[in-house]
């Protein structure tokens, strides 16, 4: 039985401000920060309300990816195309407010969705994720 | 492709943001290219290199999309809508959006009442994702992009 997704991998142009960016204005806590022997850092982030799900903070230029092929997917993130997924939240009107005073940039203000409350986020490198308080979760609360 | 360098790229970003942001008001593309370090036309050409359409079209794609959102969603008036979206003329916002969608704001808005309620789907990947509007919304810049790439 599969039971979820606990690494999601995030490409990010500097591994020493996207963790600033990730713990000091997210809130995440950081989980690992270890150097491997092949030169990568290791470098894992897990969000406030979560117990077993981590983002990695990957440099392309020191991963698995040939020179060629990280330049390109540094290309990619510093130019706003890629996107992890959906940062689920339990208060989006309230986390944009807090996060928008600490600099984080949003590219669009909390609105009124069919499946809850969404605003879009980027990161300190160019990601974007969804921002959405969801229907459900307001119902369990 | 051409290898623009990472931080010419999060300019040109950070400017889409902008547009993404701010595109109710008037937004004025002379500005956005002296934010992101550029005279006008190095800015224009540079934005469409990266995004394949220039910043002008970028910005009334994003108001005919967010048109599209309110006409699906919001009670209010063709003309509410377009000035609301930052169109200052219905003439212009019925073309473009017509050049967009390929039907009118009232027709789109009758087929949306038609369909229902709106798709489950996070409105941000229906903007990001191109293939949010008809294939009839490919553009100039769209084609060149693929031709090049």
């Amino acid at each position: 039985m599969i039971t979820g997704i606990s690494i999601v991998s995030v490409w990010v142009l500097d591994q020493d401000s996207a963790k600033e960016f990730y713990a000091d204005k997210l809130g995440f806590t950081v989980t690992n920060d270890l150097k491997l022997d092949n030169g990568m850092r290791w470098l894992t982030v897990r969000p406030p309300g979560s117990e077993n799900q981590e983002l990695l903070l990957m440099d392309p230029l020191h991963s698995m990816l040939d020179e060629e092929t990280a330049q390109q997917v540094r290309a990619l993130v510093a130019k706003g195309a890629l996107s992890p997924g959906v940062m689920a939240t339990s208060d989006c009107a309230g986390d944009h407010s807090t996060l928008a005073g600490r600099g984080v940039e949003f590219t669009q203000e909390p609105a009124d969705r069919p499946y809850g409350v969404e605003a879009i986020m980027r990161d300190d490198s160019g990601n974007w994720y969804s921002f959405t308080q969801h229907k459900f979760m307001e119902q369990k609360a | 492709m051409k290898a623009a360098d990472v931080s010419s790229l999060r300019m040109l970003r950070r400017a889409r943001d902008r547009i993404d942001r701010d595109y109710a008001g008037q937004i004025d593309i002379p500005a956005l290219a002296a934010g992101a370090g550029y005279s006008r036309e190095h800015f224009i050409r540079a934005f469409r290199a990266v995004y394949g359409e220039t910043p002008g079209r970028y910005r009334t794609r994003r108001r005919v999309e967010r048109a599209c959102e309110l006409l699906g969603s919001a009670n209010l008036t063709v003309t509410e809508i377009c000035h609301l979206v930052g169109f200052t003329s219905l003439g212009t916002f019925s073309a473009r959006f017509a050049e967009l969608t390929g039907m009118s704001p009232t027709a789109y808005r009758r087929q949306a009442a038609e369909r229902g309620g709106p798709a489950p789907i996070p409105g941000c990947f229906v903007l990001m994702w191109r293939t949010g509007l008809p294939a009839n919304a490919s553009l100039p810049e769209k084609r060149n992009r693929a031709a090049g790439s």
